[in-house]
């Protein structure tokens, strides 16, 4: 089983003939939003505007409200919906302006949904807390991605995500609470990542265990053990090991104050800054310098990499432990940077979401991110017109990030191509 | 119930010891001639292949062979091994979370045996506990026999009271055995199914729905429903396997969704009473289902046991046949091997993981019919509990062998059924069984690790069966 002989193998599985579901797969998606638009959403709209607000109380610059008329603005969405679809299905486009089109029909299907929901309402939608709530709620979707990034370009499926989020969650919350200091749960949070991502790697590297299901089996262990010992440890003592403080938000001065931008961007906590950075670094670390190469040569081709001198098996150890950093760090964010006190089976899921979104993202970073701000962005529409008691059932609202996900990976973003030795074991010969 | 042979390594966590030695014991005990012969036939092979390093000792040509299988870390051995492992480290986990024994640390040098011992204290009797809840318990002998006469016994339950955590070991059982036939079946074909939740959610709505939204005969009300879980949790996994094969979207990522999506779906059909929600209730619950759609008890109304446990083995039994002995079966294992080959042998991949997906689809519906119709009644938005990922651990220490699944199912049953006394006596959370259970799978998946840890040899095959090495386009 050496890796020249898997490698066609792996390929060709893939290369399922199936064009013509695929072909149409898009345009009936487009055409079903445009019908939703005009339909469910502009039939069903309360009469009257829409105001939608864009800055927060007592921001030093404002900007005005925007009314619209929510049902008009329903038809005309879905009328405009209905032409993409009708010009994706019948005129050959790029990929540039098949992801345009993707993205115009998304905004318009938001933009009809929050003109539903706002109609009539007696205060204006406010979209700078919207789009603020989506960018801090994304965080450990992000973190996560990033991390899945590193390992799946150095080889290694990591699934583990949920674990590393979640043990460093619970980490960063006991030790916080504990020490009471938040810099040093921090620090914890951040070494709960390593700690899985070494599980990980000796298992994967070392023993040569399927990575899908070693990943699985990793975050059962962490779900397991976190609520074991929450229960063990931190219910008894719940005041001391488990009511951490908070990291506050930090107003970057000047920037902070632009208006919708800066409040969305500026005025957040360390950890939507240290995401920035890490975001910058993998980006510029993967594809500008001699680590990223070696790392991108690892996940690709092995054996040309061993042969001309990189240590593969080290450096794919280094890598998933070191990626675990990130992961560690958007664990803690869901303690001791939003809510604080630790709960059972905390990360629900996103550990899972981040995966979705490193793979919607096509392994790149800034792809990556795109796709985990869309999750999160859905997450926040839900929770805030869940507040607006709009008709629709919140429980149908929460399905949508994932039917959103199925969506995504069934046919819109077409045949994504991993590193072609991810999951593959290198055995040295 | 001999598959209970295996039970007291996952209980007690004693027995597992000794499996390595026992050929040890039984070399005396060999006769003279045989012990010639296997002289012989040990020589020749070594003296045409080179020295063997530990041959300090000759034994009989079938003990050795037996002893060879054993140090080489089969994969029954490494099961054996893994178990007994998992156990420690779960004692482990146990005695140091605890403040008696944290205490009792605290105090080290001033009384060192006292720390040692509350250690030990702590660990073993939760394993005790967990044992007397799930195999046996003295305590339930001891009244039996303070009865007045067999038939007061008999009927007011004392003599199930014996049996009772039996029952119950086979009751937590029935849907880990069908749930991991799920994850079993599509493992053989190369597919990885963790959405187990979403096809038992599916299942449990049908089951329920029918169970007290329709009226029929008594048999056939119960057939009706287990046949209609069947078909509800298929149609889960056959839109997984059509997905992936019209547009390659990856299994893993579909089930992981899947499984979200209909945990908020029940949750919306239970919170409305024009849906599923019981009338007269603020509750997120169903009417309790018919009486006669309730699958029928085997052992009298004091256990629980059920018919479920005989449609649990009864759907192994047809899983075996199915991959071993049909054509389907071949063609699932063959794309399971390698998908490539396959196709070029003629087989239609894409068909092959649509049929694999429904058929799993459907084992995992009838694990939630198994739950609703046969300890629950009723359907709530807890019902799925953790099913869909236990199935997995038990699909993997099965190692996708539908007696390997029983075998792990009744393992992993006896876990669940003996958690509750385990927390009510010794105050361990139900959570160290879900630890335990990660801990066994994780070395079981991986031999090597195993084989390292208790200086077995390394022998070509030995239980590799995870180790597959394949990425996410297979």
């Amino acid at each position: 089983m050496t890796i020249t002989e898997r490698v066609p193998t792996v390929l060709a599985a893939g290369a399922a003939p199936a064009s013509a579901f695929r072909r149409w797969l898009a345009p009936a998606t487009f055409l079903v939003f445009g019908l939703i638009d005009i339909f469910v959403l502009g039939l069903n709209a309360h009469q009257g505007d829409a105001t939608f607000a864009f800055s927060q109380p007592f921001a030093k610059v404002t900007v005005p409200n925007l009314t619209l008329p929510a049902a008009t603005t329903c038809y005309v969405c879905g009328a405009i919906t209905i032409a993409i679809a009708a010009v994706r299905a019948f005129v050959p486009l790029n990929t540039a302006l098949r992801r345009t089109a993707m993205g115009l029909v998304s905004f318009l299907l938001v933009l009809s949904l929050l003109c539903w929901a706002a109609a009539g309402l007696t205060t204006a939608f406010n979209v700078v807390n919207l789009l603020q709530g989506t960018l801090a709620g994304s965080i450990p979707i992000m973190l996560g991605a990033l991390t899945g990034v590193i390992c799946s370009r150095s080889g290694v499926i990591n699934i583990a995500i949920e674990g590393q989020l979640l043990l460093g969650a619970f980490m960063a919350a006991i030790v916080a609470s504990g020490t009471g200091s938040l810099w040093l749960g921090l620090f914890s949070g951040a070494l709960a990542g390593p700690l899985v991502g070494a599980l990980l790697a000796a298992f994967a590297i070392s023993y040569l265990v399927d990575q899908v299901v070693l990943g699985v089996v990793i975050n059962l262990l962490i779900l397991g053990l976190t609520g074991y010992l929450y229960d063990a440890v931190m219910i008894p003592y719940q005041n001391t090991l488990n009511s951490p403080a908070t990291f506050s938000a930090i107003k970057i001065p000047l920037l902070g104050d632009i208006p919708i931008l800066g409040p969305v961007f500026f005025d957040s906590t360390i950890f939507l800054y240290l995401t920035y950075i890490a975001i910058a670094g993998v980006q510029v670390g993967l594809f500008d310098t001699r680590w990223g190469l070696r790392t991108r040569a690892i996940g690709e081709h092995p054996v040309a990499a061993d042969t001309v001198g990189i240590r593969v098996i080290a450096m794919r150890y280094r890598n998933v432990i070191a990626a675990g950093v990130i992961a560690g760090i958007g664990g803690a964010y869901f303690t001791i940077g939003s809510v604080g006190s630790f709960g059972k089976d905390m990360s629900s899921g996103e550990g899972y979401i981040a995966l979705a979104a490193m793979i919607f993202g096509r392994y790149n970073p800034i792809g990556a991110i795109s796709a985990a701000l869309l999750f999160g962005f859905a997450t926040q529409l839900q929770s805030i017109l869940s507040t607006l008691n709009t008709p629709i059932q919140s429980n149908l609202l929460l399905m949508a990030p994932y039917i959103v996900t199925i969506i995504v990976l069934a046919g819109l973003v077409g045949k994504v191509r991993g590193p072609k030795a991810e999951g593959i074991p290198y055995i040295k010969s | 119930m001999s598959e209970h042979g295996t039970e007291p390594d996952g209980g007690s966590g004693g027995p597992a010891v000794p499996a390595g030695p026992d050929p040890q014991g039984q070399e005396p005990v060999v006769p003279e001639p045989e012990r010639a012969l296997g002289e012989l036939a040990a020589a020749s092979p070594d003296s045409a292949e080179g020295p063997e390093p530990e041959d300090t000792w000759s034994p009989s040509g079938r003990a050795r062979a037996i002893w060879d299988s054993v140090l080489a870390g089969n994969s029954f051995t490494v099961t054996v091994l893994a178990i007994f492992t998992a156990l420690v480290v779960g004692g482990l986990v146990n005695a140091f979370s605890n403040n008696t024994v944290l205490h009792a640390w605290g105090n080290l040098f001033s009384a060192p045996g006292h720390a040692f011992a509350e250690a030990w204290d702590t660990a073993v009797s939760a394993y005790v506990a967990l044992f007397e809840g799930s195999i046996f318990n003295p305590h339930t002998v001891a009244a039996l026999f303070q009865q007045a006469s067999i038939g007061t016994a008999f009927h007011d339950g004392f003599v199930s009271a014996v049996f009772n955590p039996l029952s119950e070991t086979c009751v937590q059982a029935t849907p880990l055995i069908l749930a991991g036939l799920a994850v079993a079946l599509p493992y053989q074909a190369g597919l990885f199914n963790i959405g187990g939740q979403s096809q038992f959610i599916g299942g449990a709505i049908v089951a329920a729905y029918l169970g007290y939204g329709i009226s029929l005969p008594v048999v056939i009300h119960v057939v009706v429903c287990v046949i209609g879980s069947f078909a509800g949790g298929a149609a889960l996994g056959w839109l997984v396997g059509e997905l992936k094969a019209r547009t390659g979207a990856h299994e893993v990522i579909v089930t992981i969704m899947l499984n979200y999506i209909m945990a908020y779906f029940l949750a919306y059909l239970l919170a409305y009473h024009y849906l599923m929600q019981a009338p007269g209730t603020v509750n997120p619950i169903t009417l309790p289902i018919a009486g006669d759609a309730h699958l029928p008890l085997l052992f009298g109304t004091h256990l629980r046991i059920n018919a479920g446990f005989l449609v649990a083995l009864a759907c192994a039994a047809a899983v075996w046949w199915l991959l071993a002995r049909t054509t389907t079966g071949f063609e699932f294992r063959s794309i399971g091997k390698n998908p490539s080959a396959a196709r070029v042998a003629g087989m239609n991949v894409e068909r092959n993981w649509v049929l694999v997906m429904a058929i799993a689809g459907g084992l995992a519906g009838l694990a939630a019919s198994t739950v609703i119709q046969g300890t629950d009644f009723t359907l709530d938005n807890t019902s799925f509990g953790t099913y869909g990922i236990d199935a997995i651990t038990v699909a993997l220490l099965g190692r996708g062998k539908p007696l390997g699944v029983v075998l792990a199912g009744l393992l992993f049953g006896a876990l669940r059924a003996g958690a509750p006394l385990m927390q009510a006596q010794t105050g361990t959370p139900v959570d160290m069984v879900e630890v335990l259970q990660a801990i066994i799978v994780l070395f079981v998946a991986a031999p090597p690790l195993i084989r390292s840890v208790y200086r077995l040899r390394k022998a070509g095959g030995g239980g590799a069966a995870l180790t597959l090495s394949k990425g996410w386009g297979s």
